[in-house]
């Protein structure tokens, strides 16, 4: 059936259609409308869930935690403050290697207050443990959630996801979403049955007190169920693909990326005028591409590389800023293409902007490709490199809304 | 120790799991004269540790997790518990 849906309509969807049993959350702007919806499915008796109302953000992760462990499907949503109020909770139920499913509508952090999109929220919990998947449209908002529930849930994985998806651009912007039928959703997502699960009749400690002896052992496994989960986000892809006919990438999500000069690296809903901006310069000859990173965390290594391997300069735009350093894609595709140790690798140029809202326009993304492809130019003549990754020197800033790091 | 599938699911184990003790962080230890005892469970009912067992004619103590915090001591009507800093000379140590 398709709808005319915006984003956070279409991960309430999607919870409805994954049969979530449990919600509990708090409302933040723009998240709220998420669990709004949900509320009314189930007031209208559409969805057979029980919805707690819970007084924070840390609450609600701790009542879905609880929950999640005595094997019920479950499902929360925050923003901005509200994501920086779960903090504790985050590394417990990561920890615990709960299979949580929880949408983060972006929104930057105060101060100063804001409610618009940014990164910044969500890739401050980068080390919490939890599988992070940046989302480009209502689409793919609702097919990721339901991938999500299976890559938690998988028994290699067991850990928890955050699905990311822009505030406003995304999350209250409408457009026309299929929307899955409850029995293909059933075939794809069977009920939850997790091995461990609270039971008075074979007690069962959750996050047991390790020392130094125990402790590393989990961390060590957690660490390598993360990996693992690279290859476990690509293979429900392919398997959404196969039932649904929709298919995202899995961890990333190359556009005319083969043979191109340029590519540009970012996550979320910019994508979406980042490709308008490609095919333009493409039309006019250029060799320009864009690499959407779906997967945050995990952080796809290899695949970053095979695609990035063969050209000159990458540009990364980050919504986020690591302040007194660059923005976190920037130095981490740095570090991904460092350890590659081959030969030509590209320059990287790291960007910062759209925070607090600030649009990203189409001329905006034409002035980073612009400034990359002057640097391929000089690159190509001999001349020293270029767009320079460096942060410190802000001299070559594109304006205040949107800088080189 | 723990088995690697164990390890893999997290830190979450069935009971009684009992790898890591506390009991050596301990100050002060209570120690028990039986012969006082005369098994109301007071201390039984009161340890946030759950370190006394019932038995049939006195209580018990395990001092596995005993952080030494006095409680049982206090509730005593018998005074049949004291507590006496750890690794000090005093002979109950070795009695009891
Ligand atoms: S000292 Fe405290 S912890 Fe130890 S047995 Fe007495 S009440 Fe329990
Ligand atoms: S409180 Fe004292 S008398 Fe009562 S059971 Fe415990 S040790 Fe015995």
């Amino acid at each position: 059936m398709r709808a005319y849906l915006n984003g956070n309509e279409a991960v309430a969807t999607a919870v409805r259609l994954a049969r979530a049993e449990v919600v509990a959350a708090y409302p933040i702007t723009p998240q709220s409308t998420i669990v709004e919806k949900i509320a009314e499915y189930i007031a209208d008796g559409s969805m057979a869930a029980d919805y707690i109302r819970v007084e924070s953000e840390h609450a609600a992760l701790a009542a879905c935690y609880g929950a999640a462990v005595t094997g019920t499907r479950v499902f929360t949503a925050t923003s901005s403050q509200g994501l920086a109020y779960m903090f504790e909770m985050l590394h417990y139920v990561s920890g615990c290697r709960v299979p949580l499913v929880m949408a983060v509508t972006n929104r930057g952090l105060a101060a100063p207050w804001t409610i618009w999109a940014d990164h910044q929220d969500a890739i401050a919990c980068r080390d919490t443990g939890w599988i992070q998947l940046y989302v480009e449209t209502a689409q793919e908002a609702l097919d990721t959630c339901l991938q999500a529930y299976k890559i938690a849930a998988h028994p290699e994985v067991l850990t928890p996801v955050m699905v990311c998806l822009d505030g406003y651009v995304l999350s209250h912007t409408e457009e026309i979403v299929d929307v899955p039928d409850q029995e293909a959703v059933d075939v794809f997502l069977p009920p939850y049955r997790p091995e461990y699960a609270v039971d008075p009749a074979r007690p069962i400690v959750f996050g047991i007190g390790a020392g130094p002896e125990l402790y590393p052992a989990f961390k060590h496994y957690q660490h390598q169920a993360m990996l693992r989960a690279r290859e476990i986000i690509e293979d429900v892809d392919r398997e959404f693909a196969a039932l649904f006919g929709r298919s995202y990438g899995g961890l990333v999500d190359p556009y005319y990326c083969d043979g191109a000069e340029v590519v540009l690296v970012l996550m979320g809903a910019t994508a979406g005028t980042a490709r308008e901006v490609v095919d333009d310069l493409r039309r006019r000859g250029e060799q320009v591409g864009l690499l959407r990173l779906r997967s945050f965390r995990p952080f796809p290594v290899a695949a970053l590389r095979s695609v990035l391997a063969g050209t000159k300069v990458v540009a990364v735009l980050d919504r986020d800023c690591s302040f007194g350093y660059e923005g976190v894609l920037a130095t981490e595709i740095k570090a991904a293409l460092q350890g590659a140790n081959v030969p030509g690798t590209p320059e990287v140029a790291g960007f910062t902007g759209g925070l607090g809202g600030s649009d990203i326009r189409p001329e905006d993304l034409a002035g980073i490709f612009r400034r990359c492809l002057e640097a391929v130019r000089r690159r190509d003549r001999g001349e020293s490199p270029a767009v320079s990754g460096g942060c410190s020197e802000n001299g070559k800033a594109e304006g205040i809304n949107l800088w080189l790091s | 120790m723990l088995k690697e599938d164990e390890l893999k699911k997290g830190p979450n184990l069935y009971t009684p799991f009992l790898g890591t003790t506390t009991g050596s962080w301990r100050l002060l230890r209570p120690v028990l004269d039986r012969a006082r005892c005369n098994n109301c469970l007071a201390c039984w009912l009161f340890c946030p540790e759950g370190c006394f067992e019932r038995e049939e004619r006195a209580v018990t103590l395990n001092l596995d997790f005993c952080k030494g915090c006095g409680i049982c001591v206090a509730e005593c009507p018998r005074q049949a518990l004291a507590l006496v800093e750890e690794g000090s000379d005093d002979a109950r140590l070795l009695e009891r």
